[in-house]
């Protein structure tokens, strides 16, 4: 069931499914997973996981001369029946939800001082989100938090990126049985920031993890959702929109380990380019693992370049050990906004820039839809004319 | 008075070959309130004329003028000719994925009116319009051509017409494709904006088939990328008993 279709010149979209019985995406990393940086070799920029990203624009996160230097302006609300605490590296809660799998995320890991540690008690049903706002204010940042839903909890976690710094940061979800947890993480940041991120997810027994990040701001941005199970009847939906513009570089490398039966994953990401010199990489990886029977899974990456001299890379891989599934597919396109169609919403007096952000905004709508929180819904669809309106003008 | 003038217009197309000349000398005046059919065999450069007026970027004027009101239309911008009260119904329109047609129509009303509707009279407007168009209510919801049927496609140009409340209105081919049933509803969607006489209309097609819906003050013959002959109604007659033959073999182009 895969589809993978022929992009336009600007883009490279290469698929693969791979039935094997030895992970490929784990003996294509360089090293093991790791809470150590120094179990990581220097990155030199050819390995399978760093090839697309430009190294030096790390300024130095990947090679140890990044010293933490600067500070980040953290604000964090929530109901009552949430506890917000500030941990020592030693707490035993850090760490859970799975080890850093590159050098940069374990650079942070090795580097942070203090961690953030959100629970919400179990059964509470919160009927408001916790807002989470990081404002950069320059220098370089590292960090880790730790959101833990316990068993049958609801809630809705929003992460607002702003400002400038150099960081890397790693956040852990932790979800009991029956949880239910949307998280939507927006990178708002100055055209300046450098930003990496390995978000793990750890979906407890017929629990619901729901992810959607939204990627605009930022020199350059790359991120590692992933996703994997602790029993049979959990779901993952991750979702995800990106915004890349003149010079801007943009990664998103999500991996979904499905090592448990009976649970589902649907990953949908699309990104619309535009300016010289934008980038944006999609790596989208999925394994069945040969015990995950009843497997149902399906990804998905949609493009829109919108101008000429920018790129896009976009690589979905699905790995099945098992044949016994439901259901597993993936489908990634890249298209360009034709002459054509602009031409056609021109002659009814719309003009360039406006016809590209009515184009832009459809696109992402599209997406947003699916998300099916009304309140949200509104909140992004601000968020994207917002975005739209500052840079496509 | 709108009045849309071109005047000794030439064009070419830019093709693998190099540029290839289509249009070699036309002039036609067109008046608010008239309306002019011009007629022509394949490849006459009828859709050259009309894709060269809006402003398609494939076409290059190598000649001559074109002014509405005296400005001049070759120096605008596609979507400035189209503020300026010039529309095009398309006969391909393209599909726009992502982009309902209700945002689309509002978009588009609100660049050539210079501010946007009133939302409670707008979907009012929208509602009757589509309704005389006996188009079905959900079709706002659709993304705008996506999927649609030859007729769709045709009856969404129609509404955008009646909507937009151009100067001067371009019909290239509105009739090809369409059944008699669909023809019929098209036609009175065009009479219903000439009715108004605010509209001069410069009606292309091939057949002679829509002039018994859509009378038109002025038939043009189109041949080798000029007008060939000029006449009243009753030059569709002549065509439509003896065909384009004579144009295509005659000499009427050097």
């Amino acid at each position: 069931m895969a589809e993978a279709q022929n992009p336009p010149a600007g883009a490279n979209t290469s698929g693969s499914i791979a039935v094997a019985g030895e992970s490929t995406v784990a003996t294509r990393m360089s090293a093991a997973p790791s809470f150590d940086v120094a179990d990581f070799p220097v990155p030199h920029g050819r390995e399978e996981e760093w090839r697309f990203t430009p190294l030096d624009r790390l300024k130095g996160l990947h090679d140890g001369s990044a010293e933490a230097s600067g500070s980040v302006k953290a604000e964090i609300s929530a109901p009552d029946e949430v506890t917000v605490e500030s941990v020592g590296r030693e707490d035993a809660r850090l760490g859970r939800a799975g080890a850093p799998i590159d050098r940069v995320a374990a650079q942070a890991y090795s580097s942070f001082e203090r961690a953030t540690v959100v629970t919400v008690p179990k059964e509470a049903v919160l009927d408001e989100p916790i807002r989470v706002g990081l404002h950069g204010q320059g220098g370089v940042t590292y960090g880790h938090t730790v959101f833990e839903l316990k068993q049958f909890a609801e809630a809705v976690i929003v992460i607002d990126h702003t400002g400038d710094t150099v960081r890397s940061a790693n956040v852990e979800f932790v979800l009991g049985d029956g949880a239910k947890l949307t998280v939507v993480s927006v990178q708002d940041w100055d055209d300046t920031a450098v930003h990496c991120s390995q978000h793990n997810a750890l979906v407890g027994r017929d629990a619901t993890f729901k992810s959607v990040v939204v990627t605009f701001g930022g020199d350059l941005v790359r991120l590692n959702p992933r996703v994997s199970y602790t029993g049979p009847g959990g779901e993952a939906e991750l979702y995800g929109l990106f915004f890349t513009d003149n010079g801007q570089h943009q990664e998103h490398r999500l991996l979904v380990d499905h090592d448990t039966p009976n649970c589902r994953s649907n990953v949908a990401y699309k990104g619309a380019l535009q300016g010289a010199d934008a980038h944006a990489v999609w790596i989208g990886d999925v394994i069945i693992r040969k015990d995950a029977a009843g497997t149902d899974t399906y990804e998905l990456n949609r493009n829109l370049v919108l101008t000429d001299g920018a790129r896009v890379d976009s690589v979905p891989n699905l790995e099945i050990e098992t044949g016994e599934i439901v259901g597993a597919g993936h489908a990634s396109a890249t298209g360009r906004f034709e002459d054509e169609q602009l031409f056609y919403l021109m002659s009814r007096g719309i003009s360039a820039d406006e016809a590209r952000r009515l184009v832009v905004r459809g696109f992402f709508a599209e997406l947003v839809q699916q998300i099916g929180l009304p309140d949200l819904q509104e909140r992004l669809i601000a968020k994207i004319d917002a975005e739209l309106e500052a840079s496509v003008a | 008075m709108a009045t849309l003038e071109i005047h000794d217009l030439h064009v070419s197309v830019n093709t693998e070959g190099g540029p290839e000349q289509i249009l070699r000398g036309v002039d036609l005046t067109v008046k608010q309130g008239e309306t002019h059919a011009i007629m022509g065999p394949n490849g006459s450069g009828k859709s050259t004329l009309a894709y060269s007026l809006a402003g398609h970027p494939k076409y290059t004027i190598t000649g001559g003028t074109v002014t509405l009101d005296g400005e001049d239309v070759l120096e605008m911008s596609v979507d400035e000719r189209a503020r300026a009260g010039l529309f095009l119904a398309m006969q391909y329109p393209v599909e726009v994925p992502g982009v309902s047609v209700s945002n689309f129509l509002r978009t588009a009303a609100t660049a050539t009116r210079g501010e946007a509707p009133k939302l409670r009279t707008w979907v009012k407007e929208v509602k009757e319009a589509m309704a005389r168009l006996q188009m079905d209510p959900s079709f706002a919801e659709r993304n705008v051509n996506e999927g649609f049927s030859g007729g769709e496609k045709k009856r969404h140009e129609i509404l955008q017409l009646e909507l937009l409340q151009p100067k001067i209105a371009v019909l290239d081919e509105t009739d090809s494709g369409l059944d008699v049933d669909a023809l019929r509803v098209v036609s009175e969607g065009v009479n219903r904006v000439r009715e108004g006489g605010d509209v001069g209309t410069l009606l292309i097609t091939h057949y002679t088939r829509i002039l018994r819906y859509i009378k038109p003050d002025q038939v043009h013959v189109f041949a080798k990328g000029r007008i060939a002959e000029s006449g009243g109604a009753e030059l569709a007659d002549k065509l439509e008993a003896e065909g384009y033959e004579q144009y295509v073999k005659g000499g009427t182009s050097t």
